[in-house]
């Protein structure tokens, strides 16, 4: 078997400048091509796992390594993992007024190019456009300043759009569904899909709270998570088990461990 | 990712590019202030009598007149004031060559793609420049609508009457200590008179008619725009301003008449070593309107707080500016909408951005006297605070004699949150990259309203100031 895309091994981690791990020795492979759902209760380390995939710097690591298409990326930068393929799609992305998101996206697509190579405005304002039509956005939507007075679900939607523009290796959806309602749940489920069908290669990280969005978007492998550490590995199957039961078998394996 | 030592080498604030040359002097007047120098000045300019007077009055008034306890700390200023020199010949300030140009500021130049033939002009060197010609052609059409665009010193020799009805009419001598100096050692500046009913569609620049004549310490600047004309002046650029000076000091007069359109635009980047005190006032009559766009970049201390008076029926008044403060710089502005008759409208807006030991002031003043019926202000002031050593503050007056007036105000302070530099960093841009997208994001709202040229030019002073900053 190929290297896989993503391979975390025995990662800890904390708050800097805390006592106390948040993630406690996790273990997870996603190979390029796949949908992994991260699942698990409130407090267990996912959304942890996800910003430290990406490189926050409110975060220590420990121990461990994040390897990614072979590479550890733990000394990266965030914008140096982005640029290698990262991408995270934020649970609650920041707010940036004044500037517009087709400004702010050319900015990001161009820091991808080398000098000289960079996208001119119209070229770029095609892929934008051909990249909102795919996720039903307004065309206006692009002149707004970023995430700034933006609804859940248009700040949602905003995440996915930078996705499809950035074309990223991996994309990890950090509770892209909460917060939305049914439609706007289809929306981005389906904007994933197209993104996952237009390049097979993509590795998907689909971290939620919800069996919900796993009924749009069918995970290859499904994972829970528990107090830092992956507890249960399975098929898409393992997610139907944790809807009809929740976790509470899985917290009386983990204290029986 | 250790984030405040990466944000402390960010080195937003620092002056990179001022510099300093030799000077050559042909002949200079001897350091400080006399009224033998006033003298001087009158005499060298061929000036007549009554402004001989004005000045030496002026004078009288200034030592008359206390340094300033509030603002910025003017402590020191007094030793500056000693050695300076009040007026260089026009030839004095002739004598830099482009060679004697250090190669930092030409790189400079080069990298915010200005012009060749104007960047000598920037330099202070004095050369001919281009736009020279595009200013000739430009002033003949002007001409043509009546509209006198030319140095004040022009303005007083050509134009003695018009010049005298409105000089020092709104800015008085006594208003305060530095307007006093001003308007005893005033040289350079421009004068303007745009006709009844004419309007002006492009901005008259000033850097169009400065090429040879560099901006002066003292400037002084009378306009007047007669009823219903309508036009956009236009002071400086955020090039860097190549000055020896440590102390500039300039008076703005405009006179706005009844249902006229005035629009004042100024952006300056001074380099740090300078006091930056200038007083900047707009009379505006019935129905008019008039703008304040005021960008301060660079300085050690600037005090400048751009007013309107709005002294008829309908008058509007707008205010919008940008600070930046650097380490060891000081901005204190803001603006002052004085509303001195009944349906008076006004608006401030006012941005800051501080950084390192840097701290800017929001200074304002909202005054509505009684009988000013139905007046109605809003003040609008954010800080952007790039750090946790960056300091801002908000002092604003309001004085309101009538009771049907109406005042909104409204303050915010924000800090550059590491999650916004995450977010941006998590989508490619490296973190210098992120902090200025984020810095101009914060002054948008104000440079959407410059001329696209000045926007872009600022935006990428800006980008510059960041490159290369993060170690």
């Amino acid at each position: 078997m190929s290297e896989p895309l993503l391979s975390i091994r025995g990662l800890r981690a904390k708050v800097d400048g805390e006592d106390g791990e948040i993630l406690r020795g996790v273990d997870l492979d996603v190979q390029r091509g796949e949908v992994h759902a991260l699942m698990g209760p409130n407090g267990s380390g996912k959304s942890t796992l996800a910003k430290v995939i990406a490189g926050h710097p409110a975060y220590e690591v420990t121990a461990g390594e994040i390897l990614f298409e072979g590479e550890d990326v733990l000394e990266l930068e965030p914008d140096e993992r982005s640029r290698a393929g990262i991408f995270l799609a934020f649970q609650y992305p920041a707010e940036i007024p004044g500037v517009s998101i087709a400004n702010f996206l050319r900015t990001a697509v161009n820091s991808r190019l080398g000098e000289g190579e960079e996208m001119d405005v119209f070229g770029f304002q095609r892929t934008l456009t051909e990249k909102m039509e795919m996720l039903r956005m307004d065309p206006g939507f692009a002149a707004r300043y970023v995430n700034d007075g933006f609804s859940g679900g248009e700040k949602k939607r905003n995440e996915i759009l930078q996705m499809a523009v950035l074309r990223p290796a991996l994309g990890v959806l950090d509770e892209t569904d909460s917060g939305l309602d049914i439609d706007a749940l289809k929306v981005v489920a389906s904007g994933v899909n197209r993104l996952s069908e237009a390049d097979e290669a993509l590795g998907v990280l689909l971290i939620t709270h919800y069996k919900r969005i796993l009924n749009y978007i069918r995970p290859d492998r499904v994972h829970v998570m528990m107090a830092g550490r992956i507890a249960e590995s399975g098929g898409a199957s393992l997610a139907d088990k944790l809807e009809a039961e929740g976790y509470d078998w899985l917290h009386r394996a983990v204290a029986a461990v | 990712m250790p984030r405040n030592e990466t944000i402390t080498e960010l080195g937003l604030d620092e002056y990179k590019y001022g510099f300093v040359t030799e000077d050559k002097p042909v002949f200079k007047a001897v350091p400080g202030l006399s009224s033998d120098i006033v003298r001087q000045i009158s005499h060298h300019k061929e000036e007549p009598d009554w402004m001989l007077e004005f000045r030496l009055k002026a004078l009288e008034v200034y030592y008359s007149k206390p340094m300033p306890k509030w603002g910025g700390d003017l402590s020191k200023l007094e030793d500056t004031l000693d050695e300076i020199y009040f007026y260089l010949k026009p030839q004095d300030q002739m004598e830099r060559s482009w060679d004697d140009v250090p190669q930092e500021i030409k790189d400079t130049f080069e990298k915010l793609g200005i012009p060749e033939a104007e960047r000598k002009a920037l330099a202070g060197v004095g050369a001919q420049y281009e736009s020279e010609m595009v200013y000739h052609s430009l002033k003949e059409q002007w001409e043509e609508q009546g509209v006198i665009f030319e140095s004040i010193e022009d303005g007083l020799a050509r134009h003695p009457d018009l010049f005298r009805q409105y000089f020092s009419t709104v800015v008085p001598t006594h208003d305060n200590k530095f307007a006093a100096l001003n308007s005893a050692v005033w040289s350079g500046g421009s004068f303007v008179y745009i006709p009844k009913g004419v309007k002006v569609e492009i901005p008259l620049q000033a850097y169009f008619r400065v090429n040879a004549e560099r901006m002066g310490q003292f400037e002084r600047t009378l306009i007047i725009c007669e009823e219903g004309a309508e036009a956009h002046y236009i002071e400086g650029c955020t090039a860097p301003v190549y000055s020896t000076d440590s102390f500039h000091s300039g008076v703005i007069e405009i006179v706005v008449k009844k249902g006229a359109r005035f629009r004042y635009t100024t952006i300056q980047n001074w380099s740090n070593n300078m006091y930056n005190l200038v007083t900047q006032r707009a009379l505006v009559h019935e129905e008019a309107k008039m703008e304040w766009l005021d960008g301060n970049l660079g300085s050690k201390l600037t005090m400048k707080y751009p007013s309107c008076y709005l002294v008829g029926e309908r008058a509007h008044g707008e205010i919008l500016s940008i600070a930046y403060a650097g380490d060891g710089q000081h901005q204190d502005t803001g603006g002052k909408v004085i509303h001195a008759a009944p349906n008076t409208t006004s608006q401030i807006t006012s941005k800051s951005i501080s950084k390192g030991l840097g701290r800017s002031s929001y200074r304002g003043l909202c005054k509505v006297y009684d009988g000013a019926e139905g007046a109605k202000s809003n003040v609008e002031c954010d800080a952007l605070l790039l750090d946790e050593t960056s300091r801002t503050d908000t002092y604003p007056y309001i004085e309101i004699d009538e009771n049907t007036a109406s005042i909104g105000h409204e303050a915010t302070v924000s800090k550059v949150g590491d999650e916004q530099l995450f977010y941006l960093m998590s989508r490619g841009l490296d973190e210098a990259e992120a902090m200025a997208m984020i810095v101009r994001g914060f002054i948008e709202p104000v440079a959407k309203e410059l001329p696209l040229e000045y926007a872009i030019e600022l935006n990428r002073l800006i980008e510059l100031e960041m490159e290369g900053s993060v170690g």
